[in-house]
């Protein structure tokens, strides 16, 4: 069972506190978008054994919604944050990068 | 009731001023204290114990710990039945009852054991080929018989009384193991001023140093620095010792299951089991060896042991399980047992050696006390009478053909080498590495389970990292512990103890015994005791084409039940690499999962059984139903009613009076459980616009509209009646089911896409109670009340706020019967005493109370959809004629996109129709099938009888059904009967609403 930090209250708690949601950073297409487009982002989804950029929300805790970056191989974690922005941030790209150097994941 | 084989003296363990008694099979015997229920059978003279699985052939006990493949018992009966209980593992106690499994009608006179007869017939994968044709024999033939000879325990028939319980801990260092390796852990952690957890699976400290006590630790005798170190640990505050607590898994980030059976001994415990979960920062695995056993010809008659499991009987328990023993050793570490034997006055009929020149201090010393060593030598076959061990027949490795002597012994102790218990390193991922020279497993320091930051969370220490000797095995043990913690930024003060030990030579194993004369033909050499594998199953397997350890494990099922492959997984993997002519790293070895050994079904349940397993929800007026005979109907979580039975009645009578009621007089219904979501905010009107079908944003305060709510598939997946209660206020109305998945729908779009939204979302749906009152007389009910409300001058669907009969109230003019009707909602501490005053109000117009199938009976009748019923998830808006409520207006809202696919605009979809059965009563089965040419073209998604037309109606999605009105189709039903329908407008009463619209 994963232990998970949640970003927005702080807490560091067993995964049957959170709900997981998926891949993040999807792109909604709204009326107008392609119908290739639109298949995209109602089916399309990564499944990496590897870094994994996901979506989680605090289900049993304070409600919200955060990313987090995690390894689907090893559960390593690289970091958590808001769901409030569009991309992960530089430290965590960092984090990962640097886990990729020592070949500790994909 | 003497015991025959228990020794004049030893035992470490057993307490010989008190006697114990106890039950084998209803047979009364003696123990003592201190004892297994092994132990005290093999003190007993017991040798026979159980029946194999497949073959039915007898068998004894193996081991004298948790690796036990054969003696496994039913513990207790009725409530306090457990099944599949390894004795080795068992505590005697007054009373003790246990019974055999597996046999018919009893251990001495099985039948089962004609499959034995019988057993060339039965190769690997004999299930696999044999039991295909004809196909339904499986069912009704094969499996019943199969299931009654092939088995282990029986299943309990009786609800379990025992408590058991969920426990949680946290600690920096988990240590399993309670043996010199952990205890060497364990001071150097809790010198460090680490939280320690100490759990051991047996109910001692010290593991084989109790036996193998001919080590120096300090300076001082093992035994003196045993007791020494255990009560300096016991003296620390930051230790907790947990004894007959297994740790049975490693998972992701530390989180490790802990098993205590901390009630199994007879006494009346509070608890039986409990299970402890554990988040530590590490685990040290000082998990220790398991010994393996040597395949040879019959090597499964009751007598054949383990020569550790012969050594540990004789030290801790007193018991020799022999009286003439034979030693097959492949290594040094045997002749302990020999010694053991020798000295507890036991007659060591010879010490066989596989190695040619066996040599050493250990070996040196049997000789010296005159034991016959046979080098070069080996069992070639073991011969049975009346169930147990009579002879064997040796077999030189250089001269397999030639015949061999015969030995009589009632006991065989075997040595194969030792296998390292790694299995808390590779329940998460830690990899193994096959080291050819030590001839075993271990685990690779390389690629260890890895927590959250990426760091190892589990160390092994001891020799379940490989170390065989009590010297090897402490530095080892204090030098990974002192790694571990430098991880946890912590330093120990503890100094490794210095250990003079006896020097061993290491093991030359034999994967299989040539039987001697027409060597390897004939007979049965075990590989898995448990499920019957032989090396010749696994060499078949291999031939088959089963090449991988995996494939090869299914096949053969080597490895599988409750053991685990324990004892038998190494030596059945160098069988097939040895066949297919791989070595050992080659071949691999199979996954390692949780638990190590089986864990009850309590202690995973715990607290969550009965009324606790899932709580249920109540309304207010929850025992007003229950008085007043409800009859209970599942809804989400909550239990609403789902008729009210007066005396005896059948179900109909009670539904069609509710229905009658309200179409004549006036019903009231508790509407409490529907879900209640207020959402608030400036942009609160443009999120509700993304969110319904319709437009809501346009909505005037105080008024209510239906609406719907689409999935961005364009499918419906939720409805209600949405009341603009001001400006920026909004209260949603969800299904009873509905109301949590909603809220979370609502808050994960405000949350992750439009988190510029300026909105609040509360779920208020336990806040307030809600009533409906539906009926003809609705109004003149109403106009009985005390109440500020004018309620004939609120409109249909208008709302108005006020009190009633001294509740603060909100009241919505909004149908679901059809009929006039208005809910109430009202804070949920007034929730009882309105609807009492409403029920009797009702009563007095010649009304009263209606449940949820009337209700559905009522929605039925006008048409109207329930979501769940009518949708399945694949459903459109359109699809149910409700087109009305998607706006055409709005740019954009949940769904929009989807509905605009070509596929969700084809005219031949599914669409909601009537159904008027030609029979008038008859009532279409629920979910059937319309049929047309062979093909299924619908299906019924709501029938009921209607009281109020005294005919059948039912609702269907047809294909094209809306353009199909007043056709005949079949309907098919599960009897092979069909029944003919007319399609028809699925409003079957008053269809210009001009009731609820007075």
């Amino acid at each position: 069972m994963l232990l998970i930090d949640c970003p927005c209250c702080g807490v560091s708690g067993e995964e049957t506190e959170f709900a997981a949601g998926g891949e993040a950073h999807i792109v909604r297409a709204g009326p107008g978008s392609s119908d290739a487009d639109f298949a995209s982002y109602l089916f399309d989804r990564k499944n990496p054994r590897g870094v994994h950029f996901e979506r989680w929300r605090h289900a049993f805790g304070c409600g919200k919604w955060f990313h987090m970056v995690r390894s689907t191989q090893t559960l390593e974690v690289f970091g958590v944050y808001k769901a409030d922005v569009t991309s992960p941030p530089q430290d965590i790209l960092d984090r990962v990068e640097a886990a990729r150097a020592e070949g500790r994941v994909k | 009731m003497t015991q025959p084989n228990r020794l004049d003296d030893g035992g470490v363990l057993i307490d010989r001023s008190h006697k114990i008694k106890f039950f084998f099979d209803g047979k009364p015997y003696n123990g003592h204290p201190g004892d297994t229920l092994a132990s005290a059978l093999l003190a007993n003279g017991v040798k026979l114990v159980n029946r194999s699985y497949k073959y039915h052939r007898p068998r004894g006990i193996v081991s004298s710990g948790p690796e036990e493949p054969n003696a496994l018992v039913n513990l207790g009966s009725d409530a306090t039945h457990e099944p599949n209980i390894r004795m080795t593992q068992i505590e005697l106690h007054d009373g003790l009852d246990a019974t055999s499994q597996n046999r018919f009608p009893n251990l001495d006179a099985d039948i089962g054991v004609l499959n034995a007869a019988a057993s060339r017939l039965y190769p690997a994968g004999f299930y696999y080929k044999t039991f295909i044709h004809p196909r339904h024999a499986w069912k009704y033939l094969f499996e019943p018989v199969i299931r009654r000879i092939a088995g282990l325990g029986k299943a309990p028939t009786h609800p379990d009384n025992s408590q058991y319980e969920h426990t949680y801990a946290f600690c920096d260092v988990l240590i399993a193991g309670g043996g010199v390796a952990g205890l060497v852990a364990a001071k150097a952690a809790s010198e460090a001023g680490a939280r320690v957890i100490l759990a051991e699976q047996t109910e001692r400290l010290g593991g084989r140093l109790l036996v193998d006590d001919d080590a120096e630790i300090d300076g001082k005798p093992a035994r003196v620095w045993l007791e020494e170190t255990i009560a300096a640990l016991e003296a620390m505050d930051n230790v907790t010792i947990r004894l007959r607590t297994c740790c049975s898994a490693a998972y992701d980030h530390n989180y490790c299951l802990l098993y205590e059976r901390s009630g199994d001994r007879g006494e009346a415990a509070q608890v039986r089991h409990r299970l402890w979960r554990v988040r530590t920062a590490r685990v040290i695995a000082a998990t220790g060896m398991i010994e393996r056993p040597i395949a040879f010809h019959y090597n499964d008659v009751p007598g054949v042991m383990l020569a550790s499991a012969v050594r540990d009987y004789v030290k801790l328990w007193g018991v020799s399980p022999g009286e003439k023993t034979v030693v097959y050793t492949t290594n040094d570490d045997g002749y302990r047992t020999a010694l053991a034997l020798h000295e507890a006055g036991r007659t060591v009929r010879a010490i066989l050696d596989s190695r040619k020149d066996p040599s050493g201090p250990l070996v040196e010393k049997a000789r010296a006390a005159g034991l016959e060593i046979r080098p070069n030598t080996g069992i070639g076959k073991a011969k049975a009478k009346r169930n147990k061990l009579e002879q064997i027949e040796t077999v030189n490795f250089d001269k397999p053909e030639a015949p061999g002597k015969t030995m009589y012994c009632d006991c065989v102790a075997m040595s194969n080498g030792w296998s390292p218990v790694i299995h808390l390193y590779s329940h998460s991922g830690g990899k193994a590495l096959w080291d050819e020279d030590a001839v075993m497993y271990r685990p690779d320091p390389a690629n260890p389970p890895r927590g959250k930051d990426a760091e190892a969370m589990v160390f092994v220490a001891g020799s379940a990292n490989g170390e065989l000797t009590t010297d090897a095995v402490v530095a080892q043990a204090a030098e990974i512990a002192s790694e571990a913690l430098s991880q946890l930024g912590m330093k120990t003060s503890a100094v490794a103890p210095s250990v003079t030990a006896v020097t061993e030579t290491t093991t030359v194993p034999v994967w299989c015994t040539p039987s001697p004369g027409k060597a390897g033909l004939g007979g049965k050499h075990f590989l898995d005791y448990q499920n019957d594998v032989t090396v010749a199953d696994v060499a078949l397997a291999a031939r088959e084409g089963y090449e991988s350890v995996e494939h090869a494990k299914r096949y053969t099922t080597l490895g599988m039940a409750t053991d685990q492959g324990k004892l038998s997984n190494i030596n059945g993997h160098a069988i097939l690499g040895k066949t297919l002519g791989k070595t050992m790293a080659e071949v691999g070895t199979t996954t390692f999962r949780p638990p190590f050994t089986p864990i009850s079904f309590g202690s995973i349940a715990g607290r969550e059984t009965g009324n606790l397993f899932k709580p249920v929800r109540q309304t207010a007026m929850h025992d007003w139903h229950a008085a007043h005979g409800a009859d209970w109907e599942p809804v989400g979580d909550w239990r609403r009613p789902y008729r009210y039975q007066r005396g005896d009645e059948d179900r109909d009578t009670s539904i069609h009076r509710e229905c009658l009621r309200v179409r004549n007089s006036v019903g009231i219904l508790d509407a409490s459980t529907l879900g209640k979501i207020i959402v608030k905010g400036p942009d609160a009107p443009k999120f509700l616009d993304m969110m319904y079908t319709n437009m809501m944003s346009s909505l005037k305060p105080g008024k209510c509209r239906y609406g719907l709510m689409n999935n961005e598939n364009g499918f419906l997946m939720d409805d209600g009646v949405v009341v603009r209660l001001d400006e920026e206020t909004f209260l949603c109305h969800t299904t009873s089911g509905g109301a949590d998945r909603i809220h979370a729908w609502f808050e994960e779009w405000l949350q992750t896409e439009w988190f510029d939204f300026k909105v609040y979302v509360a779920n208020v749906t336990e806040q307030y109670s809600q009533i409906a009152v539906a009926g003809p007389k609705g109004l003149e009910l109403l106009g009985s009340l005390d109440s500020d409300i004018d309620f004939a001058a609120v409109p249909f669907m208008g709302m108005a706020e006020g009190t009633v009969e001294g509740c603060p109230v909100r009241a919505f003019r909004i149908s679901f019967t059809g009929e006039l009707s208005y809910e109430f909602a009202v804070p949920v501490s007034f929730g009882l005493a309105l609807w009492e005053k409403l029920h009797a109000k009702a009563e007095a117009l010649g009304g009263g109370v209606y449940g949820t199938e009337a209700q559905h009976i009522l929605r039925a009748e006008k048409g109207f959809v329930v979501i769940g019923d009518e949708t399945d998830g694949t459903v459109t808006a359109h699809d149910v004629g409700m087109s009305w409520a998607v706006s055409k207006k709005k740019e954009d809202f949940i769904g929009k996109r989807a509905m605009e696919r070509s596929d969700l605009t084809r005219p031949d979809r599914k669409q909601l129709v009537g159904l008027l059965t030609e029979d008038p009563n008859e009532v279409l089965p629920d979910g059937a099938h319309g049929v047309e040419n062979g093909k299924a073209i619908g299906h019924v998604t709501s029938t009921y009888f209607s009281p109020t037309l005294k005919r059948s109606i039912a609702m269907a999605l047809i294909n094209g059904g809306r353009a199909r009105f007043g056709e005949v189709i079949q309907i098919s039903t599960a009897k092979k009967k069909t029944i003919r329908a007319v399609i028809c407008d699925p409003v079957f009463y008053d269809k210009k609403g001009e009731r609820q619209d007075v």
